[in-house]
């Protein structure tokens, strides 16, 4: 509704899950990050100001800080004294026509997926499962896995 | 910033012949918010009361801001008190309540009220007692941080508002707290709402503390393991505070790290504020006491059933 932008606001916005279980300091380095997957921040831009975030979202200013903190420690932002803490990195690597076709492809794969009887829950299984294999096969370790052998949902804790 | 807010150190209050609270040792760190949970009856209340200076201990010590002794003309200029569900004087306007506050304070930032209030949308000539709940909470909160203190003590702040009320008062607080560096001490039943707010923790069971510590060191020391129920009571690596059993499968909250090993057949989850405040609750008798509160060997002395 603020249509009247003030400079130096941030071009996002934060929002909470309760239910997802996942603390909130993580949950809005989780934001900023996949704001920078999607292209929604770009090198430069503000992160939210903590007494803006504090104000609308009620929660302790520590929390901001520690997400901030953490995001820094990645190399994702750096804090400028008493200006606020800015976009130095970006983390798509990749053009935005490059994107539209592998999620197309991608798209494809669900539909497969769909027609052979997988519901939802067993298409995030098997490309999890895929992604750990791709993962663990990229990095030439070949660990012990738990639950891969019966097709079983890990647990990550 | 390193001084402790409030410290209690054999810390009692008996009213007649009951302890409200009894041998309390405690420390709560400035710059935090810090909830205090308990059952009704734990002596929140007391331990609120005793540091803020409207009630004198039975036994022990209590001091404020740094060592400041509670209820001296000192400790009462830095610190703020809201009582339980904001009591404001139902007669006077907000434009009274404000006046009077500032003659009876040495302190008192009546433009910032006065500007606060406009912000919020209250009417300065209307009677407390004709506002709704929730503006007569911001307006004892605006009259509180208008007094600039550093420790801002909240009893029950929102148990009686609505859910925007009460996501309001606490944007009020958290933002006091970022922008002025006020520390806040709060008690709640709203566990959901305390996971959001509070970053350390002391949780108060009998008149006695159960548990004390930075609220991410207490969960990251807490784990909820899940399987068999067959081979919950065999289990026995790390302490289990709460156990909870069904017929096949049962749950227990132990005291351990993500690097500690789960048996085999068992899952390891981590736990949230508010399954962690209840486990402990449910067990009066367990305590964990990590950071400063353990002075004293942390042994639970009174093991109940």
């Amino acid at each position: 509704m603020d249509i009247d932008k003030e400079i130096g606001r941030s071009p996002i916005e934060f929002r909470l899950d309760p239910a997802s279980g996942v603390p909130t300091y993580l949950q809005l380095v989780q934001q900023v990050e996949h704001a920078l997957r999607l292209g929604y921040l770009k090198p430069g831009d503000q992160l939210p100001k903590v007494r803006d975030v504090v104000a609308s979202l009620a929660i302790n200013p520590n929390t901001v800080l520690k997400a901030y903190k953490e995001l820094e420690v990645k190399g994702l932002v750096a804090g400028r004294p008493g200006q606020g803490t800015f976009v130095r990195a970006t983390l798509s690597q990749i053009t935005l026509p490059e994107l539209t076709g592998l999620r197309k492809a991608l798209l494809g794969w669900l539909a497969a997926a769909d027609k052979a009887g997988l519901d939802e829950d067993g298409m995030v299984a098997l490309f999890s499962s895929a992604l750990r294999d791709f993962h663990e096969r990229r990095r030439g370790t070949g660990g012990v896995r738990r639950g891969a052998a019966s097709g079983e949902k890990e647990d990550i804790a | 910033m390193n001084i402790n807010v409030i410290e209690a150190s054999g810390l009692g209050k008996r009213y007649g012949r009951t302890w409200a609270l009894r041998e309390c040792a405690l420390a709560v760190p400035a710059g935090h918010v810090t909830a205090l949970i308990g059952p009704n009856g734990a002596g929140k209340t007391t331990l609120l009361n005793l540091a803020a200076g409207l009630a004198s201990p039975t036994a022990g010590t209590v001091s404020v801001l740094g060592g400041l002794a509670a209820g001296s003309r000192a400790a009462l200029d830095g610190i703020a008190f809201v009582a339980q569900d904001t009591p404001v004087y139902k007669n006077l306007s907000a434009a009274d309540m404000l006046r009077l506050t500032a003659t009876l304070n040495r302190r008192f930032d009546k433009p910032c009220a006065r500007a606060r209030l406009a912000e919020l949308g209250i009417p300065l000539d209307r009677k407390a007692g004709k506002l709704s709940g929730g503006q007569r909470a911001q307006l004892a909160l605006t009259v509180a941080l208008a007094r600039r203190p550093k420790l801002l003590i909240l009893d029950e702040p929102v148990s009686m508002l609505d859910p925007i009320a009460r996501h309001d008062f606490m944007a009020n607080v958290m933002t006091a707290a970022a922008a002025d560096g006020v520390s806040v001490v709060l008690s709640s039943h709203v566990l959901a709402d305390l996971e959001r707010v509070a970053d350390h923790l002391i949780l108060l069971s009998r008149g006695q503390v159960q548990v004390a510590g930075q609220v991410d060191d207490v969960l990251a020391t807490h784990r909820m393991l899940t399987g068999p129920a067959a081979e919950a009571d065999t289990y026995t690596q790390r302490p289990v505070v709460h156990a909870r059993r069904g017929a096949a499968q049962a749950h227990l909250l132990v005291r351990a790290t993500a690097g500690d090993p789960v048996p085999s057949g068992w899952e390891a989850h981590p736990v949230g504020l508010e399954e962690l405040a209840l486990a402990y609750l449910r067990e009066p008798g367990a305590a964990a006491l990590p950071g400063p509160a353990r002075s004293r060997p942390a042994e639970p002395s009174e093991v109940i059933r």
